[in-house]
């Protein structure tokens, strides 16, 4: 028995220093529980979370209790001579009843949290959440502007592959290049769907969890109180990058929101004058080979690679069929109506990041086609030509 | 030629009809599956020891994830129940072998080409986009768009294993009702076997269901179908009612064998009778009866009706009830006993007080308006590993240890047993415990990486998953040992205070054929 | 399973089964079988993905090859193991408790495949009764049908699918309900045949099993006939959105299983022929039977909730 005691002190010494040590280093960030969030219903929900959990605990504790009081009360050593009885109803009833009781009473203010959180109904504003394997395009369906909002955390900070560790920075993970704005004190409406798989928009302050599903819209809310940064997450697995699909709200002021609003509204009008600009100009190889760089990096490199090489499901480009010998025509079809596992492009990208990126393609990592597509091509495409 | 001879070398194995053997080698195939499926827990573990990608590439990491939930799931626990049902129910029940002998011997085999076929997609010649990475759950689409080239042997892989289980638990219903000695009512059965024959009806229940899952998802892949897809009539969310019709009752089918288990060991080394054994038993066919109508309580989040949800939440918070009863009536069979701690009592007392944690933190997500916050975080992930590692697992090796020295005739080293015990107990808490608060804190299931907040929690749980895992190395060890011989010669009651044909009627080692004459019941 | 409940009598000597290497066959038919399946699926059907010039190509061309040695190592399996059975049943070689196993076994399988049946059942029942009104609007989902489908109306059978396929849905009162007839007269000639075997009419039992079988026949030329019809004339096929997908997987598991029921029916008839049954001991016959009428009523509920409602 010697060895037995030797070792198990040891193991449990090694694991009680463990714990402590780590503990502490957790204690400051104290985020071992939920949290009470910024809205009514994420506070009920926290209230209610915490009166679940202590119940749960007196229910346990009152089960371990029991049973660490017959270890060591009735051990062969203290109790020699076992009793014989095998069943008593009126205990068996008892226990029957009374964790109902406890059930009903967690039921009703459940109930009328839920019913509650469902309701959508007058909402002074709405917002299309879309998914998109893997980033959100929000659109401000009263307004009438859109943008698709992504991880801006660099590569260089996620891929440690040498395992030498990288500097990170505070949000890591969860920072996004475009934060989604909104007023506080006004009722919310969003809507969500997908284009792809499912994802779920998942807002722990506001308490809200939503699946996107593609091909239905799911509706859910939210009312802000305090302005702020907040911070969520892509919930359901979603594939590939799941964990790399955060949300940002930044929660503001009526009037600053308004000023938001306008500026957006203004960028889109300006974006809207540069793509029909753009468009309209016959480009040259080289600023489409420029342009087609910058749009690659951005928006095509997390599947195809810089190399143009492709990784596991995401085919090579480089010397590909479709990139390489097929007609430029077919080529930005591809793009812009997308096939299987590959996104439409069409309404994230203008006519000339397109045709950009095409050209891009068609002649970089040594597919040197020499072949170029015009904007104004690609806008015929569009529209189905 | 089966009286009295014993067949040798491989064809003893591949041929045999005989329920230990085929017994034996479920065990062993569940237990490499075990290793396998835990050598891919370590992989997850690994990456997730600190922020930061510095092992898997992200699909990789999610082929982990899934492979380690399907393999523990399908490969680990269910095998492990078939290989204790074949070894005792013919013993407890007064029978020579199982009702179908030769239909057993099928469902065995039948598992190794299903897991070869499941493990083969991680051979990236054949499989260059990979191995299914979709999580154990598959949803649709992900898994039907856009599902790597593997997932169709995948989907032909759990085919195979829904063949496999359903004669399996033909076997079981068919051997309890026909095979039992003369004077052996139903209810005077042991625990164990009423929950396998309960298991066993689950099993024909839903692995059809299953099947009909996969086989849609195979036509939605190929044959143009669109049940999942909004754009012809489908619906994803469809993918979910028809999976978690299945996959609800399974999670039952992986605990109710654990709870037969822990039925037998507590009331041995308590000296006393289990407590209450008819509502044990009404209460285990309660539990199999409500696991069929809440099963969307994992989906909470699919913007179901609120009717529904409302409807959902409270059925499955009634669970609680039933399962409580089983608590209690284990405590109360321990209370006036004359209580001794050998490895098998002690791995059943930890199955009970560690089952009721992860069984409380249950009745938290059943909660519906909260379990928005905690769904699909680690939070989930905490509650199941609750259940399943000291539920379904520890149930298991402690049903190993309580009768081993009956299958082998042979006493396992004690002193290295309660070894075992006390380093999985500490790592599984370790390992499983903080995932409660990382979950809660914010962190989101199936990822590869994420925020330095969680930092802490993940660096406790890995180190425990390390030391949860080479403990069981010393379980391998203590029973190839006790095999070889062990601690000397077991006695035919093995522990003092045993009850059960197996110990009362039968040597140890148990013969070959357990019993060729019925013995009489009283 | 009340009455085998009382074990009564005295102890028993029990069967001990001998070793048996039909069951690793049937693994290993099996497992050739879904590789080959698998192989031949992709390289026949449109991939989700799959790259060019990789190994599972080259497999893919051997899939069909592969399928079909999977396929006659599983068909002499199934000849191997019921052959078997047969002999041993014959030669007595069954105690009254095997025979009870074999029944009950039996019964536990049609009741899986009830619930194989009820999985698309339960589709056919979500898909109308959930996923179409919502498409359309209804419930919490104003939403969907505003922004994603506007176009698409909420009606059964679903002739437009949301992305605008069509077809035309395919009515009870022709084929389907002659189908009807065809296989509730089966149930009765098999219930004739059966009594017959009781009461030890040999020529009637014949006669009426091969009818059974030939009525099984019959509906499945009808039934082929149908498809022929839907493909060619209304442009219903399995790939006609929610309508089509329901229709076929129902009819089509629903027809493979008669095929089964009808192979099954003939070798019955033939071993009628032989003699091989006798009043006591026909499990096989009884379990054709039972079979037989499980595929019936599967149609019945086929007949009301895909055609008629
Ligand atoms: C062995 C397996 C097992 C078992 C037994 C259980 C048991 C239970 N589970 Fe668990 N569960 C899983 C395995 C299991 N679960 C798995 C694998 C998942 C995740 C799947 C995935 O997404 O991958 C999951 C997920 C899961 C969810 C979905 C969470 C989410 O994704 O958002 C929910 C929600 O309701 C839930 C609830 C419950 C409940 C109420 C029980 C109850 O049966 C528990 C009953 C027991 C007790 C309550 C303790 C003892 C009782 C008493 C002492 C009496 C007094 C008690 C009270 C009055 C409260 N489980
Ligand atoms: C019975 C079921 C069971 C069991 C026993 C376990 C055991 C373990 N599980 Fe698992 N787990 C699941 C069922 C189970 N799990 C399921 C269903 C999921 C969900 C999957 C999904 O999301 O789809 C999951 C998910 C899951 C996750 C979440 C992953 C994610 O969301 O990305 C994590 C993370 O830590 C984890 C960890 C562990 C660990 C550390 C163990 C440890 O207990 C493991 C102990 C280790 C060993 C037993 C290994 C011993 C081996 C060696 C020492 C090496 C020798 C090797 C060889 C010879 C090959 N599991
Ligand atoms: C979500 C990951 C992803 C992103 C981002 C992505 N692609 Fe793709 N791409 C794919 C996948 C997957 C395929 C294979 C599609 C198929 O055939 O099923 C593909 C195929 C292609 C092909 C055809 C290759 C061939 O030979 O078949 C081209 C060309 C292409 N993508 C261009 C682009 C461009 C241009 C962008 C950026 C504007 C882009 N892709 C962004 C995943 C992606
Ligand atoms: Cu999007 Cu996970
Ligand atoms: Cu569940």
């Amino acid at each position: 028995m010697s060895l037995l005691k030797r070792v198990m002190s040891g193991a449990l010494m090694v694991s009680c220093f463990l714990t402590g040590h780590l503990w502490a280093a957790e204690a400051e960030y104290s985020k071992l529980n939920l949290r009470p969030g910024v809205t009514e219903n994420s506070q009920r929900v926290f209230d209610l979370h915490m009166e679940v959990v202590w119940i749960m605990f007196a229910v346990a504790g009152l089960v371990f209790a029991a049973i660490l009081y017959s270890v060591i009360r009735f051990r062969k050593s203290k109790n020699p001579t076992p009793a014989k009885f095998s069943h008593s109803t009126t205990l068996e009833i008892i226990w029957t009843v009374i964790p109902m009781l406890i059930l009903i009473y967690l039921t009703k203010p459940a109930i009328e949290l839920l019913l509650d959180m469902e309701d959508t109904s007058k909402a002074d504003m709405t917002v299309k959440v879309n998914g998109i394997r893997w980033k959100w395009e929000y659109t401000y369906l009263d307004e009438g502007f859109s943008f698709v909002s992504e991880l801006s955390t660099p590569e260089s900070q996620y891929k440690d592959y040498a395992r030498t560790g990288t500097e990170k920075g505070e949000n890591y993970l969860l920072e996004v290049n475009n934060e989604v704005v909104l007023p506080v004190g006004k009722k919310i409406r969003f809507l969500l769907t997908s284009k792809d798989v499912i994802h779920s928009w998942w807002m722990p302050d506001f308490a809200v969890k939503m699946d996107a599903i593609p091909g239905f819209i799911n509706e859910t809310w939210t009312k802000i109180e305090k302005p702020g940064v907040y911070r969520g997450v892509c919930a359901e697995l979603c594939g590939e990058l799941h964990g790399f699909m955060p949300i940002v709200v930044r929660a503001v002021p009526q009037a600053e929101y308004d000023q938001w609003v306008a500026q957006k509204l203004e960028e889109k009008a300006e974006a809207e004058r540069l793509a029909a600009e753009a468009a309209a100009k016959s480009w040259s190889m080289d600023d489409l080979m420029a342009e087609g760089k910058r749009v690659y990096e951005q928006k095509c490199q997390v599947c195809h690679q810089a190399s143009g090489e492709g990784l596991g499901a995401f085919p090579a480009l480089k010397g590909s069929a479709v990139a390489t010998q097929g007609p430029a025509d077919d080529h930005a079809r591809l793009v812009i109506y997308g096939r299987g596992m590959m996104q439409a492009f069409g309404t994230e990208l203008t006519d000339a990041e397109i045709a950009a990126v095409v050209t891009y393609e068609r002649n970089a990592w040594g597919n040197d086609t020499g072949e170029m597509i015009q904007p104004g091509r690609v806008s015929e495409l569009k529209a189905g030509n | 030629m089966a009286h009295g001879h014993h067949p040798t070398g491989i064809k003893r194995w591949l041929f045999t009809t005989n329920h230990k053997d085929i017994g034996s080698m479920y065990l062993w195939f569940s237990f490499t599956m075990f290793l396998i499926g835990g050598a891919m827990a370590l992989g997850i573990r690994l990456e997730l020891f600190q922020p930061g990608l510095q092992f898997w590439e992200p699909n990789f990491f999610n082929t982990l994830t899934t492979m380690h939930g399907l393999i523990m799931v399908f490969g680990a626990v269910m095998p492990a129940f078939v290989g204790l049902a074949n070894w005792l129910i013919p013993m407890q029940i007064g029978a020579p072998d199982m009702a179908l002998p030769r239909m057993n011997n099928f469902s065995f085999w039948i598992l190794p080409f299903a897991f070869t076929l499941l493990l083969l997609s991680l051979v990236t010649p054949l499989f260059p986009d990979g191995a299914p990475n979709f999580g154990w759950t598959f949803y649709a689409p992900l898994s039907t768009k856009f599902g790597p080239a593997s997932t169709d042997f995948f989907i032909f892989g759990v085919h195979l294993m829904g063949i496999s289980s359903i004669m399996g638990a033909i076997n079981v219903i068919v051997t309890v009702m026909n095979m039992r000695a003369p004077g052996m009512s139903l209810m005077k059965m042991p625990m164990f076997v009423w929950t396998w024959v309960i298991t066993a009806f689950l099993l024909i229940m839903v692995m059809p269901v299953l099947a009909g899952a996969v086989t849609m998802m195979l036509t939605d892949r190929h044959f143009g179908t669109s049940f999942f897809d909004a754009a012809g009539g489908g619906d994803p969310v469809m993918f979910q009612h028809i999976f978690w019709f299945f996959g609800h009752p399974e999670v039952y089918i992986m605990i109710l064998p654990a709870f037969g288990i822990a039925s037998h060991i507590i009331p041995t080394f308590s000296r006393k009778p289990l407590f209450g054994y008819a509502s044990m038993v009404y209460a285990t066919a309660s539990i199999a009866f409500l696991s069929f109508v809440v099963w969307a309580h994992h989906m909470f989040t699919v913007g179901m009706p609120v009717a529904g949800e409302l409807y959902f939440m409270i059925a499955t918070m009634i669970i609680a009830v039933p399962t409580g009863v089983k608590i209690f009536n284990w405590v109360a069979t321990m209370w006036q006993g004359s209580i001794t701690f050998e490895t098998p009592m002690l791995f059943a007392l930890a199955f009970v007080v560690l089952f009721t944690l992860g069984g409380v933190s249950g009745v938290m997500l059943a909660m519906t308006p909260v379990d928005k916050q905690y769904h699909d975080t680690y939070f989930v992930v905490a509650h199941f590993h609750y259940v399943l590692f000291p539920g379904a697992i520890f149930g298991t090796i402690a049903a190993v240890y309580y009768w081993l020295p009956k299958w082998t005739g042979n006493m396992y080293n004690e002193t290295l047993g309660k070894v075992h015990f006390w380093f999985s107990i500490i790592a599984v808490n370790l390992t499983f415990f903080p995932m409660h608060f990382s979950g809660l804190a914010g962190m989101q299931r199936r990822v590869p990486d994420y925020n330095m907040m969680f930092e802490g929690f993940n660096q406790l749980s890995s180190i425990g998953a390390f030391m949860l895992g080479f403990s069981q190395l010393l379980f391998l060890y203590l029973v190839i040992n006790c095999i070889r011989g062990g601690k000397g010669k077991a006695t035919d009651r093995v522990w003092e205070g045993a009850e059960g044909l197996e110990f009362t009627h039968l040597p140890s080692p148990a013969p070959y054929h357990s019993f060729e004459q019925a013995p009489e019941v009283k | 399973m009340k009455e085998n409940t009382e074990n009564t009598g005295k102890p028993t000597n029990y069967y001990v089964p001998e070793q048996s290497n039909l069951p690793i066959i049937g693994s290993v038919g099996l497992f050739v079988l879904v590789l080959g399946a698998g192989n031949f699926i992709q390289g026949t059907t449109d991939t989700v993905s799959q790259k060019e010039g990789s190994l599972p190509e080259f497999m893919a061309s051997m899939g069909p090859y592969v399928l079909t040695l999977g396929l006659l190592i599983v068909f002499y399996l199934m000849y191997k193991w019921w052959s078997t059975a047969a002999r041993e049943s014959m030669a007595n070689m069954n105690s009254a408790q095997l025979d009870r196993s074999y029944r009950q076994g039996m019964l536990w399988f049609i009741t899986s495949e009830v619930m194989f049946f009820a999985a698309f059942f339960g589709a056919l029942w979500y898909a109308r009764v959930m996923i179409v009104p919502w498409l359309g609007g209804e419930g919490n989902n104003a939403m969907t049908h505003a922004l994603l489908w506007p176009d698409f109306n909420a009606i059964w059978p679903v002739t437009t699918t949301p992305d605008g396929t069509t077809t035309q849905a395919m009515g009870p009162w022709g084929l389907p309900a002659i189908n009807t007839a065809i296989l509730l007269t089966s149930s009765w000639t098999l219930t004739i045949a059966h009594h017959a075997l009781i009461d030890k009419n040999r020529p009637t039992l014949i006669l009426f099993t091969w009818i059974t079988a030939f009525l099984g026949v019959i509906f499945l030329g009808l039934q082929a006939y149908e498809y022929y019809h839907a493909y060619t004339d209304l442009g219903l096929t399995l790939g006609s959105g929610i309508y089509g997908n329901t229709f076929f997987m129902l009819t089509g598991f629903h027809g493979l299983h008669v095929t089964i029921g009808t192979i099954f029916l003939i070798v019955l008839s033939i071993r009628c022929s032989k003699g091989h049954f006798t009043p006591e001991n026909h499990f096989a016959y009884e379990a054709g039977a039972w079979y037989w009428h499980f595929v019936d009523v599967v149609w019945l509920f086929l007949f009301v909730f895909v055609y008629a409602l």
